[in-house]
C-alpha cells in the first residue's frame, strides 16, 4: 500500500469473502478400501497393501464405517443425505498417489446443503456447508535427507477422508477460525475425527476474495494452501488479504491463482495460476458400486448422535444459568464440557466451575501445549477445593496456588493445602495480633489514613497478608482493620 | 487320440477312473507344446516346473477321492490374470519383470482345484487389439493357418487350446476379446454377464466391460468351467451378488420352443460371403432342432463401435495411469520426475496402448467430455436398451461372432479402423453386459473356422450354453482339430 495513507481505512474499504474446503480424516480402524490400519506413524510403507500400493488387477471395496462416519457428520452440520451418491476418478500424476487417480465424489456427493453456527460478537452467524463428499488420502513424499532421491510413504494412502466445503459466507479470519474451531468441535464431538491440524488429520484450504463494500459480484479469488496449523488459519488470512487489497490499491489485477503458506517467513507464495491448473479428468468410478443409504439407516444414525456443541451450549446456558459466552467457550470441546459438567455434579457452583476453568485451567493449559484429556487433574478435585474455599478453609488467593499445585501435581486439594500449611487463619485473635504489629510499626500510614486518604487500605492489607503469608481470613482481616482505624 | 486332445470332462472321467494319471497327461501337453509351440506362440510364460510340481499334489487328491472337477486338468491362463510368484506381464515392456505378490480371484479358484498350471499366454498389449499382433513379445499364429492371426486379445490363450497345447483356458473380453478368437480357431468362447465373474486381479483395461470367461474346446467344457470360476467376490464390489446356478445342468435340454432373435442389422450387404452361409446354415440347423427364428432389431448397433472406443479407452486411460516408473515394472531413468514418467511411459507402451491412451485422455478432457464420455454414456444406455426390448421377445440372439474368417498377420495392423470392425459383432454384447458364446459353425472356402454367437439375456448364461450345446451336438464342426 502507499506510504503515508492510513492502511486500517483503506482495509476498511474491502469486504472480504472467504470459504474453507476443510479435509478431515475418518478415525476408521482401517482404510477405506482395503483392510489396512490407519494408525498414525507406523515406519514407513509398513500399512500398506496390493489395493492401496495400486497393484495391477487390485479393486477397492467401499468400506461401510467410513459412509458412516460421514453421514454422522452430514447430519451433525444439518445437511441433507443423497439416496444416491457415487464415486468419481480424480485423474492426475504424482507419486505419492500410486494409482494416478484419486477416488473422490464429484457430481454426486453424500451430503449437500448443511450449516454451521459460528458466535461472533455475541452475534450467532450461520455458514452454509455447500457439501460433503468422502475420498482417499494420499501417501508422502519424502524428500529431506535423502541427497538427490525421493521417497514415498504410502501408510496414509487410502485413509478415509472427508472435504467439507463452506459457502464463501466467511467475512473475517477470526470468522474462519471461529469456523475451523467449530468444525473441529463437532467432528470430536461426533468421534469421527481427531481435529489435529499439526498431524494433517484436519487440513485447511482458503478461497479468499476481497471487493469494496456494495460491489454485487466476488472479487478474483485465490486458493491457499497449507495452512497446517490453528495457530495459522488467522495469520494466513489476513496476510492473503492485505496481500490482495495492495494489489488493487496499486492499481493491479488479482490473478486466480493456487498459493502456498509458508509458515516460516509468514507470507503466501504463488503455486500455480489458473492456466497451469490440472484438468482431472474426472469421470465416475466403475469399479465401485453407487452408495445407497436408506432412510432406516440414517434414521438409526441420528438416533446414535450425541448432543452436539450448538445443543449444549443452549443447554448450559438454561442448566446452569451461564452467560452465552462461558457457555460457547465450555462447549466447543466435548471434553471440556464433561469436565465441567462433572465438577458440577460433585456439588460445585456452576460460575464457580466456569470461572476456574476458563482461567486459570485455560492459561496453563495453553502454557503447557495440552488439552484437557492430557491433565491428572480430576473434575471432583476441582470441587474439592471450591469446597474448601465455600467453607472458608482456604482464601481464593491461595486457591490460585493451591490450584496450580493440583494441576501440576495431581494432588488433592486437602493435601496440599496440609503439607504447605496454607489453611486460613480465621482465629480472630490471631489475626488482630498481626494487625496490631503492623500498626504499629506505620504510624505514618495511619495518619495518612485518618486525614481521608481510604486507599491506604490496600497498604495494611498487604502488610498483614504478607506477615501471614497470606492465610488470613481477608473478610474478618477487612473488619478488624476498619475497626481499629476508624476508631 | 492324445490325451492333450481331450476335452476336461472327458479327462476327469480318465483321471477318475484311474485310467490315466495325472503326470501322463502333462506329459502330453507340455510334448505337444515341444512340437508345436516353437511356431503357434500362444505362450509368454510356460510354468513347466511348477506344473510338475503340482501334479503330484493333484494325483494325491484323486487317489483320495478328493478330485474336484479341475483337479489335474491341464490349463492356460491369459497373462493379464495376476499369479502370485509367476510373472505377469500383459504383453507389455511396461510390467517388465513383474511378479505379483498376490492372486487374482479366478486363479485362486483354479488354482485351489489343484488344476496343472500350463504356463501365461500371449494377448495384445493390455488386451487391447483383435489380433494378437499388439503384444510386445511376439505375435501368436492361428493353428489353422499359421500366416493368419488367431484374433485376439485372448489370441494366445485361445491357440493354446485350438492346437493342443492346454486342455482349456481362461481369457477376458472387453469388446470380443474371447469370442472373435475362437471364433477364428475354430473353438468355444464365452463372454459372462458382466459382473458374473470377478475380476480382482484381472489387469483393468476398461473397467465396466472387462470380464473373464472360459475358452474350451466345446460347449459342456465351458459350463464347466463357469462352475468354477463364476460367482460373487467380496473384493470385487462390480461382482453381482447373486448365487450362481450348476450351468452345467443346462447341457442336454432340448431347445423346442426357443425363440432365437436374428437382428437383422447383423446381416447387412457386403458381409462376408462364408460366414454368412455358415451362420445362415447354423439358424437353419437350430430350426431344424425346434427353434423358432424371429427377426429383431437392435437399432443403435451402428453407434457401438464409435461407443465403445469412446468409453473403453476413457477408462483405460485412467487404469493404465499406473504405470509410471515408481513402484514396479520399467523405469526409466531421467533427470527429473516428469522426464520420468514420460520415458518410462514411451518406452514401455506398445502404439496401440499410447492411442486408446490419448484417445481416452481426450474423451475426458474438460470441454470435450459432455461431447464424448458423456454422449457415450447415453449411447450406452441406448444400446442396452435395445437389447431390453429384443430380449422381451426372444429367448436368445444369434449372430455371426466374427464378420471374416482369420485375417493374414500385417493385413490389418497397420489400418486400426478395419482391426476395430473385426469387433463389430461382439462389442455390443459388452456394452450392454450380457452374456455370449460362440461356438464353430462352419468353414470358409480357405478352410479356415466361421463361429456363431449366441447371445443372452443379463445372467441368461444357462440358456446360451442349451443352445449352444444342443446345435454343436447335432454338428460336428467342434471335433475338427488343425493338423499342425
Ligand atoms: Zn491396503
Amino acid at each position: 500500500m502507499k506510504n503515508g495513507v492510513d492502511a486500517s481505512a483503506i482495509m476498511k474499504k474491502y469486504e472480504v469473502v472467504i470459504g474453507l474446503e476443510v479435509h478431515a480424516q475418518l478415525l476408521t480402524d482401517t482404510k477405506i478400501f482395503c483392510r489396512c490400519s490407519t494408525k498414525f506413524g507406523a515406519e514407513p510403507n509398513t500399512q500398506t497393501c496390493q489395493v492401496c500400493i495400486g497393484m495391477p488387477g487390485v479393486l477397492p471395496v467401499m468400506n461401510r464405517k467410513a459412509i458412516e462416519y460421514a453421514i454422522r457428520t452430514g447430519l451433525a452440520m444439518n445437511c441433507s443425505i443423497a439416496p444416491y451418491s457415487r464415486f468419481a476418478r480424480k485423474n492426475y500424476f504424482y507419486p505419492d498417489l500410486p494409482k494416478n487417480y484419486q477416488i473422490s465424489q464429484y457430481e454426486l456427493p453424500l451430503c449437500e446443503h448443511g450449516l454451521v453456527e459460528i458466535i461472533i460478537d455475541n452475534e450467532v452467524k450461520r455458514i452454509g456447508i455447500t457439501r460433503i463428499h468422502m475420498e482417499e488420502d494420499a501417501g508422502k513424499n519424502i524428500h529431506e535427507g535423502k541427497g538427490d532421491h525421493s521417497f514415498v510413504d504410502l501408510n496414509r494412502t487410502g485413509v478415509p477422508l472427508m472435504e467439507i466445503v463452506s459457502e464463501p459466507d466467511l467475512r473475517s479470519p477470526r470468522e474462519a477460525a471461529e469456523y475451523m474451531k467449530k468444525l473441529r468441535g463437532i467432528l470430536r464431538y461426533l468421534g469421527v475425527c481427531d481435529g489435529n491440524m499439526e498431524q494433517g488429520s484436519l487440513r485447511c484450504d482458503a478461497n479468499i476474495s476481497v471487493r469494496p463494500f456494495g460491489q454485487k459480484e466476488f472479487g478474483t479469488r485465490t486458493e491457499l494452501k497449507n495452512i497446517n496449523s490453528f495457530k495459522f488459519v488467522e495469520k494466513a488470512l489476513e496476510y492473503e488479504i492485505k496481500r490482495q487489497i495492495s494489489v488493487i490499491e496499486d492499481g493491479g489485477k488479482i490473478i486466480q491463482e493456487t498459493r502456498l503458506w509458508d509458515s516460516a517467513a509468514g507470507v503466501t507464495l504463488s503455486m500455480r495460476s489458473k492456466e497451469e491448473a490440472h484438468d482431472y479428468r474426472y469421470f465416475p468410478e466403475p469399479d465401485l458400486a453407487p452408495v445407497v443409504v436408506g432412510q432406516d439407516w440414517i434414521a438409526e444414525i441420528k438416533k446414535s448422535l450425541p448432543e452436539l456443541p450448538d445443543e449444549k451450549r443452549n443447554r448450559f446456558m438454561t442448566q446452569y444459568g451461564l452467560p452465552d459466552h462461558d457457555a460457547e467457550l465450555l462447549t466447543v470441546e466435548r471434553a471440556v464440557a464433561d469436565w465441567f459438567e462433572l465438577a458440577v455434579q460433585a456439588g460445585s457452583q456452576p460460575k464457580a466451575v466456569a470461572n476456574w476453568m476458563m482461567g486459570d485451567l485455560m492459561r496453563m493449559l495453553n502454557e503447557d501445549n495440552k488439552s484437557i484429556e492430557d491433565v491428572t487433574l480430576k473434575p471432583d478435585q476441582m470441587a474439592g477445593m471450591l469446597k474448601m474455599i465455600d467453607e472458608g478453609t482456604i482464601s481464593g488467593k491461595i486457591a490460585k496456588t493451591v490450584f496450580e499445585a493440583m494441576y501440576r501435581t495431581g494432588k488433592n486439594a486437602e493435601d496440599i493445602v496440609k503439607e504447605q500449611g496454607l489453611v486460613q487463619i480465621s482465629d480472630t485473635s490471631e489475626i488482630e495480633k498481626a494487625v496490631d504489629d503492623i500498626l504499629a510499626k506505620s504510624p505514618g500510614e495511619i495518619e495518612r489514613f485518618r486525614a481521608g486518604d481510604e486507599k491506604l487500605i490496600g497498604f495494611f492489607v498487604g502488610q498483614v497478608m504478607k506477615a501471614t503469608k497470606g492465610k488470613a481470613n481477608p473478610k474478618i482481616l477487612n473488619d478488624l482493620l476498619i475497626k481499629k482505624l476508624r476508631v | 487320440m492324445k490325451l492333450n486332445e481331450m476335452t476336461i470332462l472327458g479327462l476327469r472321467k480318465l483321471l477318475d477312473k484311474r485310467e490315466v494319471t495325472v503326470r501322463e497327461v502333462v506329459d502330453d501337453v507340455y510334448g505337444r507344446i515341444d512340437s508345436v509351440e516353437d511356431r503357434v506362440k500362444a505362450f509368454i510364460t510356460i510354468t513347466r516346473e511348477e506344473a510338475y510340481k503340482n501334479t503330484e499334489r493333484a494325483q494325491e487328491a484323486i487317489d483320495s477321492g478328493r478330485a474336484s472337477l479341475l483337479t489335474g486338468i491341464p490349463i492356460a491362463i491369459k497373462d493379464n490374470m495376476c499369479t502370485k510368484g509367476i510373472l505377469t506381464t500383459c504383453a507389455s515392456q511396461i510390467l517388465h519383470n513383474f511378479v505379483p505378490p498376490y492372486e487374482s480371484t479366478v486363479t485362486g479358484k483354479l488354482r485351489g482345484q489343484d488344476c496343472v498350471l500350463v504356463g501365461k499366454t500371449n494377448l495384445d498389449e493390455f488386451a487391447m487389439g483383435s489380433s494378437t499382433e499388439n503384444s510386445s513379445f511376439h505375435t501368436t499364429r492361428n493353428p489353422w493357418n499359421l500366416d493368419c492371426v488367431p484374433g485376439g486379445s485372448s489370441g494366445g490363450s485361445v491357440a493354446a487350446v485350438a492346437a493342443g497345447e492346454c486342455i482349456a483356458a481362461v481369457g477376458s473380453d472387453t469388446g470380443g476379446s474371447i469370442r472373435q478368437p475362437a471364433s477364428l480357431c475354430g473353438i468355444v468362447g464365452l463372454k459372462p454377464t458382466y459382473g458374473r465373474v470377478s475380476r480382482y486381479g484381472l489387469v483393468a483395461f476398461a473397467s465396466s466391460l472387462d470380464q473373464i470367461g472360459p475358452i474350451t474346446k466345446d460347449v459342456a467344457d465351458a459350463a464347466a468351467m463357469m462352475n468354477v470360476i463364476a460367482g460373487h467376490d467380496p473384493l470385487d464390489s462390480t461382482s453381482a451378488p447373486v448365487a450362481s446356478p450348476d450351468f452345467m445342468a443346462a447341457l442336454g435340454r432340448d431347445i423346442k420352443g426357443l425363440r432365437i432373435g436374428i437382428p437383422r442389422e447383423y446381416f447387412i450387404e457386403g458381409m462376408d460371403q462364408d460366414v454368412e452361409k455358415s451362420v445362415r446354415d447354423a439358424i437353419k440347423k437350430l430350426e431344424d432342432l425346434g427353434a423358432r427364428a424371429v427377426e429383431v432389431s437392435l437399432p443403435h448397433t451402428q453407434y457401438a463401435i464409435a461407443t465403445y472406443y469412446i468409453l473403453a479407452t476413457s477408462e483405460a486411460s485412467s487404469n493404465l495411469a499406473r504405470y509410471d516408473g515408481v513402484k514396479y515394472g520399467l523405469r526409466e531413468p531421467a533427470k527429473d520426475l516428469i522426464d520420468m514418467y514420460m520415458n518410462t511411459r514411451a518406452k514401455g507402451f506398445g502404439a496401440e496402448v499410447k492411442r486408446r491412451i490419448m484417445l481416452g485422455t481426450y474423451a475426458l478432457s474438460s470441454g470435450y467430455y459432455d461431447a464424448y464420455y458423456k454422449k457415450g454414456q447415453q449411447v450406452r444406455t441406448l444400446i442396452k436398451n435395445d437389447f431390453d426390448s429384443a430380449f422381451r421377445d426372444v429367448d436368445v440372439i444369434v449372430t455371426p461372432t466374427a464378420p471374416t474368417g482369420a485375417f493374414r498377420i500385417g493385413e490389418k495392423a497397420t489400418d486400426p479402423l478395419q482391426m476395430y470392425l473385426s469387433d463389430i459383432f461382439t462389442i455390443s454384447v459388452n456394452l450392454a453386459g450380457v452374456p455370449g458364446i460362440s461356438v464353430p459353425c462352419g468353414f470358409t472356402r480357405e478352410g479356415l473356422p466361421v463361429g456363431l454367437q449366441i447371445i443372452g439375456k443379463h445372467f441368461g448364461e444357462e440358456t446360451i450354453l442349451q443352445a449352444a450345446h444342443a446345435f454343436e451336438q447335432s454338428t460336428e464342426w467342434h471335433l475338427r482339430r488343425p493338423s499342425l
